[in-house]
């Protein structure tokens, strides 16, 4: 399958292209060049699927290809490869990038016409396609880590898009040093890992591994807070908000389809490496998992702004797939990986699949609606269901797959990952069926702000919503197509923890449990909500003002790190480092100067040239050597 | 005798410049002299390395190919001996390469251009010979011919506290100098007064006791000029008062002068002492590492900013070679190349944009990515190399470094990796802040807003330069593989006398 190079090179190509000619092309050629070579992409990715997912099985699994792998930098014993690996969740995480990403390419043209720096914008894109398209095929660990920087600076780039506008750099700057932060215990985890193992890859089989097991705990949560940074777990979550800054498709296509995932990706990649060698250690990833669902999920129930409480939505439904892999258990009758001990890992990559497609639609619809409003803030919308059906229609379904109510295809997914929390203890089952009902509230608390309650007449009066054009609302479409069908694809026939085909069966139990707890949910925000004005909504608020406050403000975890960064590292460690440098240590060489100036100053008298001193010190010294040799 | 002429070309080359320059009646002559010189060398590295790859290739195994000697001073045994391996082809290339950008970044320099040009020649002709010599003394003297010109250079044609600088800089690193010298001829004695030239000392070895005196002296001559903590204070103020292309040479050649001399002398000659006392380096040079990047966070000249980030980089530098195994050594040799370029093109920029603002206090600078965008983007891609993005230069290696690094058993090396590894996020946290200050928001300061963007010769130059950044950071294999060669023979030189160090 070598035409998979293609997948990678042709956005490269088309980065460099816009990238190099930048506002010599115009800018409808730059977005064309773009979106087609995503096309392009696109076609090759479903082909691969095609061909590697009807080839045959061997023994029960479909076996991996390496189409390329060569050594890009050697490294004493080891050595840094860059290649191609296809696996099933390579493959799936293909498709999942290509399609978002061609989604996102077809809205820009309608919501970044007429931008400043619309070709920087879709060179940007290209450079993050390709970078998160290597991320997912790559063949070692380093070359992971090689993308995972790439994206992390694309993101970078695309959040602080607008550059003129001081949240947009801070938020940037934010994203990019806090994701950082969590690579470098990445990066000590990989180096641990090499050392140990001796070897960067993914054959698991290697003799190196059983021999480097006692330090492979340590080494996969280092990287795992690596993986907790860019999938904004908490407490690192704290820059994904704040990257809601930068253009709404971006936010549709980096935070919330593909590049927060990364983290859950690379846990998945290892995953045979946790399950056989780290199952306790697995208990981190639960609880951290646990903890960031529901904070996020209470967070999100006041946010204001819509983008916000999208964002708040996908860190607690990252944190559903981080505990779907945590969940995993070793099998019970001698197989390490057991289908059916291991069924979080098959939920977590449907959930994987299924929320990129609903997230993106859901932030894409934003997106429209904040194209017709001009505003983020819920305060500024209301009743716009008249205005905009198809995006009200394709919001709906998106919120209904989310809140998982069957058929749409939330549902399944998050249906499979309540089975195998229930499955691994009921503790962790029941407050993950209490997020999903907090989900399903807060959704529809922001589906009925935005689609009905009061209409802001005051600010619709001068400019009247209207439906976004046919360039943004093709790929609400599309999306909401794959939404009402995903549900139904047999994933597990085509990605599972062994590789062995598995049939989903829905646990009926758990699947009554979480409708039931669903539309209650639902039937709750619409009795708060849904009318024009929402009495309770004020009397809660009213009643419980400090919650809502310190919900609000996110319980006050960015003042936290603000506090941490500004005064402690600033204030104390590099100003006393930069006054220590400039003072003591300078001081010191200065110092030296100063004290050979003045003692030459002192000593420059015994050179007078007077012949008197001179025969007063030579009389003196001979006395001092008589005295001497006569003593 | 054909290999000496070969190789002392690059000497001969400034020479001819500078007789050229001497002769020169107008700017335009003194330009046409530079940059046919200046190509030239250019060209004669290009090839020297194609050369030598080729040679490699067709199985020539000796550690130094091209050697050659002729005496020159009899009674002391100093030789004019010259030849190159790996590493000293990768620095002449290097030197090469900063040579020719620097003179288009200087393109436009006023008054007294011509002896300006004259002082910049006689110190890449020092850079160049020290490259290529294998004779201690005459690597000394070279070293000499680079020093002398950057206290003209500095104090003429400088800005800021020039005098102070240039007195500083000099002065500190003669006083590295007067160390030098007594290392190399302690080691000279010790190893029978026969010869200057250092493969030959190899063989002979040096008195283990007088290692221990020897070793030091040597390492912190180089190290002065590496920046290595507390001798680095030289560095920001002789980088800030710096004409531009004097910074880029200096920090992107000078300053490897010292993490090479350090290498090639300090540790080849004296295995032992390296393994017992390293140590006692290696924690300086992992403080330099993480001091560097916490003072850079802080200040607020574009320059300092640069020149602490220089410390922290050169750091790296010597803290790779003081692991002692090949991995972490190549990694070195590869951050001086990388840091050499990203370095270069740093200063480049900071000149270009302090001759257009006149002002390098980032709390005045603002919006620059609207006023003139192509140096700013090039900025950006700048800091980007200095933060360590893949596809850019930083990247390879620092992660070879941090590879190399880790395969060192112990818990004190692996305690200093972890630390220096923290570095990354420092790194990230100074540039993030410098490029969100000077290049994005919006233009605050008037006089700024009518500005014009780079002109060609400055275009040229920086694209060259990031030309090479990006090379080596995309396929940094065939460097690699370069440097792996000249990096071998020393380390099995140091393998032969493994000695524990206290904290293992």
């Amino acid at each position: 399958m070598e035409y998979t190079l293609f997948i990678l090179l042709l956005p490269l190509c088309s980065f460099l292209l816009l990238g190099l000619l930048d506002s010599k092309i115009s800018k409808t050629a730059a977005g064309i060049i773009g979106t087609m070579s995503l096309g392009a992409v696109t076609l090759l990715s479903y082909f691969t699927a095609f061909e590697y997912f009807t080839a045959d099985r061997v023994n029960g699994v479909f076996e991996k290809v390496v189409p390329y792998n060569i050594t890009w930098l050697p490294l004493g014993d080891l050595h840094f490869d860059m290649g191609i690996l296809l696996d099933p969740i390579s493959v799936m995480m293909l498709i999942v990038i290509s399609t978002v990403s061609l989604m996102v390419h077809i809205y820009s043209f309608g919501y970044m016409k007429g931008e400043r720096g619309f070709q920087r914008y879709y060179a940007f894109l290209s450079l993050f396609t390709m970078s998160m398209l290597g991320l997912v095929v790559a063949t070692n660990i380093f070359q992971m880590y090689l993308f995972w920087e790439l994206v992390g600076v694309s993101s970078y780039l695309l959040i602080g898009f607008y550059y003129t506008t001081p949240a947009a750099i801070a938020a940037s700057k934010k994203a990019f040093i806090v994701t950082r932060f969590a690579d470098m215990f990445f990066l000590v985890g990989i180096l641990i890992y090499g050392y140990y193992c001796k070897s960067f890859g993914f054959d698991f089989n290697a003799e190196g591994f059983a021999a480097g097991a006692f330090m492979l705990p340590t080494a996969l949560v280092l990287m795992f807070i690596g993986g907790a940074g860019k999938s904004a777990m908490f407490p690192l979550h704290i820059w994904l908000p704040d990257a809601m800054e930068g253009p709404t498709p971006v936010s549709a296509l980096i935070h919330a389809a593909t590049m927060v995932v990364a983290g859950v990706f690379q846990i998945a990649r290892l995953f045979p490496l946790w399950i056989q060698y780290a199952p306790e250690a697995m208990t981190i990833v639960v609880w951290v998992g646990v903890i960031t669902a529901f904070y996020a999920a209470a967070v999100a129930c006041v946010q204001s702004d819509i983008k916000r409480v999208l964002a708040f939505s996908t860190i607690s439904q990252i944190a559903f797939m981080m505990v779907a892999l945590g969940v995993c258990l070793p099998g019970e009758h001698g197989a390490v990986i057991d289908n059916h001990a291991s069924l979080g890992y098959m939920a977590s990559m449907f959930h994987l699949f299924t929320h990129a497609m609903f997230k993106a639609l859901l932030f894409l619809g934003a997106g429209c609606i904040i194209h017709a409003v001009h505003s983020n803030e819920m305060s500024a919308m209301g009743g716009l269901r008249k205005y905009m059906p198809i995006t009200h229609i394709t919001f709906l379904i998106a919120c209904l797959a989310i809140a998982g109510i069957p058929p749409f295809s939330g549902f399944f997914s998050k249906d499979e990952i309540l089975t195998a929390c229930m499955h691994y203890s009921p503790v962790v089952g029941w407050i993950m069926t209490g997020v999903a009902a907090m989900t399903a509230f807060y959704m529809f608390r922001l589906y009925f702000g935005i689609f009905w309650g009061t209409e802001n007449k005051e600010l619709h009066a001068h400019h009247t919503p209207h439906e976004a054009p046919l360039a943004m609302t093709l790929p609400l479409m599309v999306l909401t197509c794959i939404t009402l069908v995903a549900g139904f694809i047999p994933f597990g026939h085509f990605v599972s923890a062994s590789g062995e085909a598995y049939d989903i069966h829905l646990d009926w139990t758990v699947a009554a449990t979480s409708i039931v707890v669903a539309v209650v949910s639902i039937a709750l925000a619409t009795y708060i909500y849904a009318g024009s004005r929402q009495p309770v909504a004020e009397k809660l608020h009213d009643a419980y003002p400090r919650l809502h406050r310190w919900a609000f403000k996110r319980f006050y975890l960015d003042e936290v790190y603000q506090f941490v960064t500004h005064r402690i590292i600033f204030a104390y460690i590099s100003r006393p480092i930069a006054w220590f440098d400039r003072n003591v240590v300078d001081g010191f060489f200065n110092f030296l100067a100063w004290g050979t100036h003045k003692l030459s100053h002192a000593i420059r008298g015994l050179q007078s040239g007077s012949v008197q001193l001179y025969a007063q010190v030579f009389l003196l010294g001979i006395l001092v050597i008589i005295l001497i040799l006569i003593m | 005798m054909e290999n000496i002429l070969y190789l002392s070309t690059f000497v001969f080359i400034p020479l001819v410049m500078l007789l050229g320059l001497w002769l020169a009646k107008n700017v335009n002559q003194v330009r046409g002299v530079m940059v046919a010189g200046s190509t030239a060398l250019l060209a004669l590295a290009i090839h020297l390395t194609a050369r030598f790859l080729g040679d490699r290739a067709a199985g020539e195994t000796a550690e130094m190919l091209y050697t050659g000697a002729v005496s020159w001073f009899e009674p002391l045994n100093i030789c004019y001996s010259v030849g190159v391996d790996g590493i000293s082809v990768a620095m002449i290339l290097l030197s090469a390469i900063i040579v020719f950008t620097g003179t288009f970044a200087s393109w436009q320099l006023k008054p007294l251009t011509k002896e300006y040009f004259l002082w910049f020649t006689l110190l890449s002709m020092g850079v160049f010979g020290f490259f290529i010599s294998i004779d201690m003394f005459a690597m000394f003297m070279f070293y000499e011919i680079a020093l002398i010109p950057m206290y003209l250079l500095i104090g003429v044609w400088g800005s800021g506290k020039k005098e102070y600088s240039a007195m500083k800089l000099t002065l500190m690193l003669m006083g590295g100098s007067a160390f030098l010298m007594c290392g190399i001829f302690g080691i000279y004695f010790d190893a029978g007064a026969s010869t200057m030239n250092i493969l030959d000392i190899a063989k002979h070895g040096v008195a283990l006791d007088n290692q221990y005196l020897w070793f030091p002296m040597t390492f912190v001559g180089f190290g002065v000029l590496g920046a290595l903590f507390p001798f680095h204070t030289w560095s920001p103020d002789g980088h800030a008062s710096a004409p531009t292309a004097v910074s880029m040479l200096h920090a992107g050649v000078l300053m490897k002068l010292g993490g090479y001399g350090c290498f090639r002398i300090a540790m080849y000659l004296m295995p032992q002492a390296a393994h017992e006392l390293g140590w006692i380096f290696l924690i300086l040079t992992g403080i330099s590492v993480v001091y560097g990047a916490f003072s850079a966070c802080v200040q607020t000249d574009l320059k300092y900013i640069n020149a602490y980030s220089s410390v922290s980089h050169c750091g790296l530098v010597l803290f790779a070679i003081l692991m002692m195994n090949e991995t972490a050594c190549t990694g070195a040799v590869l951050q001086m190349l990388s840091h050499g370029l990203m370095t270069a093109l740093f200063f480049a920029l900071i000149g270009f944009i302090y001759g257009r603002t006149h002002t390098r206090d980032i709390r005045e600078l603002s919006g620059l990515m609207r006023i003139m965008p192509f140096l700013s983007v090039c900025y950006v891609i700048a800091g980007l190399a200095n933060l360590g993005l893949p596809g850019l230069s930083g990247f390879v290696a620092e992660m070879t470094i941090f590879v190399g690094s880790f395969e060192n058993t112990g818990t004190f090396y692996t305690t200093l990796t972890i630390i220096a590894c923290t570095s990354i996020v420092v790194t990230a946290v100074y540039i993030l802040r410098l490029v969100g200050k000077i290049l994005y928001g919006t233009c605050t300061n008037e006089h700024h807003l009518h500005l014009t963007d780079a002109t060609w010769d400055e275009r040229f130059s920086v694209i060259c330069l990031i030309a090479c950044v990006a090379g080596l950071g995309i396929a940094p294999l065939w460097v690699s593989n370069l440097i792996g060669d000249g990096v071998a023979p020393i380390i099995n030189q140091l393998d032969k006398f493994i000695v524990l160090n206290p904290f293992m």
